[in-house]
């Protein structure tokens, strides 16, 4: 009973890990359609950013500097806020590809520092002993499961209320004009550039936040935790539960990690112990697909878009 | 700089530019930037792999015997033609069930860049699945570098240079002289006018998937003959391709192809100045260099 809702608790809490990723890649994709291909990268810097600030002094590498995990998980947030800032500043007046990508760039250049920048990252072998918040209730498993959970949980509830609030403020629904009529928005006199590149360094941070809360999670980090493969978990993850809509990008982090979780165990099955690889590889296969097949069959989601315009108005109906 | 360094570069950049032009001509005409290009490049390469592979069994050791001085018998030519056309196939069927019904339903450029990330990984991770991560080659013969005015380069690298060069110039005066190519430039002016103006956009759209993928499978070939054949080798050659197809300018065949020559230089220069282990960071610094400066790149025109 104990080892299940270990198991439980678990697999929420890796799930909630990936829902504020969600969230942050909402406020860019889902307001204001930007579309971020190196979302791994900014949560890459985010984790590594709060591991550096909270693991203890470390000799052959810079840091750690033992500060409180609130401190890291501040500076991981401010760290990849400020990398969005700065990759969204070079690339928002362009095409709307170009962002990608430079962003898919990003990506691949986190990916190189964190193998070949030993001092600060520990090279291919990542950093450990990352404090574990509630660490002095870990000789209770259910207890110290628990508490993660329940801190997991009021992030994103935190999130989630923080963010419906901005959706619903005249911020927010200028982000939608920008996406919806460029042109018009800008008749009105709205600086486009500038709307999308605030909402571009939001949904950076809320990643880093993200990257900071998984890596402290789990006590470890390591580069090849930053794959493409991240991010195209986290597209599949909004997509399926519904761009735009954060309660959506909640269900599909909680539903597509679910699939994810349990096909594991489901296709290695198939095969026998030597082709196990390759199992893997027809796993991402078939997320690959489901994206695909959910752009061409239900775009909007599980969970479409909802149309909010203030929040002084009464409940809108859903979009037609 | 060494000559020795422009040398690498200039042969690491036939294949970047290859790859580049493919990027470009997509752009242009298609409007989006095609994720999914690395892995018609890699899957091109195994393509080849595979049919060359049974060539050799089929005719015994009559195709698999070397030619000259080259390191791969009669069975990588023939075997790279086939797969040519079988890259193109692949190329068209991703074309007819993912980013052609997108189309149809006028989807943004974002979802049809979106969709080309999805159909990437589903296709490197496919040869994953069927051929796994151990890397090929397409032959076990040790070749010996020429030397030629303090530069040494083996007979395959000066081939795949050549090569290169024969198939640009190509397609630039397929793209300049001849009557498809008038009107895949006037598809990528304007779509709609094209259309009214008689030209099938449809037989264009499909031309332009074709000639991408060729030149990719050619590319790939290349890059496996010269290095080795792996899944993530589409990956890890996306950077340089945008990094090029954006430095020469977006529908810019000569553009493409130079710039590809220079991010290739700029590698090899990296790696023999700074390091190995840097040389994907390359095309990234150009990629930013030139966002910064000169967005629409060295051959194209400014049009936001």
């Amino acid at each position: 009973m104990i080892d299940l809702f270990g198991y439980g608790a678990f697999f929420l809490s890796m799930a909630l890990t990936y829902a504020i990723i969600c969230l942050g890649l909402n406020v860019q994709w889902g307001q204001t359609g930007l579309f971020n291909v190196g979302v791994a990268g900014f949560v890459a810097i985010g984790a590594y950013a709060s591991a550096l600030l909270t693991t203890p002094d470390t000799p052959d590498r810079l840091g750690g500097f033992g500060l409180p995990i609130v401190a890291g998980w501040i500076g991981a947030a401010l760290a990849a806020g400020i990398a969005s800032f700065l990759v969204g500043a070079l690339t928002v007046r362009l095409r709307a590809d170009y962002l990608a990508i430079a962003t898919f760039g990003v990506a691949v250049m986190v990916q190189l520092c964190l193998l070949n920048l030993q001092g600060l990252t520990g090279g291919p072998f990542g950093i450990g002993f990352i404090p574990r918040p509630f660490a002095a209730t870990a000789t209770n498993p259910a207890l110290f499961a628990a508490l993660n959970l329940a801190l997991l949980l009021a992030v994103v509830a935190a999130l989630y209320l923080g963010l419906e609030r901005l959706l619903r403020s005249p911020w927010g629904r200028v982000l939608r004009a920008i996406r919806e009529d460029e042109t018009a928005a800008r008749a009105l006199g709205k600086n486009a550039d500038r709307f999308r590149l605030q909402a571009f360094a939001i949904g950076g941070a809320i990643m880093g936040l993200a990257g900071a809360a998984q890596g402290h999670f789990i006590g470890f980090i390591a580069p090849e935790n930053y794959q493409p493969m991240l991010t195209f978990q986290v597209w599949a993850m909004l997509i399926a539960g519904g761009s735009g809509n954060n309660r959506g990008a909640i269900l599909g982090a909680i539903v597509v990690w679910g699939l994810w979780a349990f096909s594991a165990p489901a296709i290695a099955a198939l095969f026998p112990p030597d082709q196990q690889a390759r199992a893997a590889a027809l796993r991402i296969v078939l997320i690959g697909v489901g994206l695909c097949a959910i752009l061409l069959i239900r775009p909007r989601g599980l969970l479409g878009e909802t149309r909010t315009v203030s929040r002084h108005l009464p409940k809108a109906k859903p979009k037609p | 700089m060494s000559p020795q360094i422009l040398v690498d570069g200039l042969i690491a950049g036939s294949m970047i530019g290859l790859g580049a032009i493919g990027v470009t001509l997509t752009y242009s005409i298609l409007r989006f930037a095609n994720f999914a290009h690395g892995d018609y490049l890699a899957w091109g390469a195994y393509f080849a792999l595979a049919l060359s592979g049974a060539l050799g069994s089929l005719a015994g050791g009559a195709l698999a015997a070397p030619i000259g001085p080259f390191s791969f018998g009669w069975s990588l030519p023939l075997a790279a033609l086939a797969a040519t056309a079988l890259t193109a196939g692949l190329a068209l069927l991703v074309d007819a069930l993912l980013f052609g019904p997108l189309r149809r339903r006028g989807s943004s450029v974002i979802i049809l860049v979106m969709a080309s990330f999805g159909a990437a990984l589903t296709l490197r991770s496919l040869l994953e699945f069927t051929f796994t991560s151990k890397p090929f080659y397409y032959t076990g013969e040790l070749q010996i570098a020429v030397r030629f005015a303090g530069m040494r380069a083996t007979p395959d690298q000066l081939l795949s240079l050549a090569v290169a060069l024969v198939l640009v110039i190509l397609v630039h005066l397929l793209l300049t002289r001849t009557a498809i190519g008038r009107e895949m430039r006037a598809v990528a002016e304007n779509p709609g006018l094209a259309g009214v103006a008689g030209v099938d956009v449809r037989r264009v759209v499909r031309t332009v998937w074709a000639l991408g993928a060729v030149l990719a499978c050619m590319a790939g070939v290349m890059a496996g003959l010269l290095i080795q054949i792996r899944p993530q080798m589409g990956l890890d050659l996306l950077l340089p391709l945008f990094a090029a197809a954006i430095l020469g300018g977006i529908g810019s065949v000569p553009g493409a192809m130079l710039a590809g020559l220079i991010v290739g230089v700029g590698e090899a220069a990296t790696v023999a100045v700074v390091g190995a282990q840097w040389r994907a960071a390359v095309a990234f610094v150009i990629l930013v260099a030139i966002l910064l400066l000169r967005p629409q790149g060295l051959f194209g025109r400014s049009d936001g």
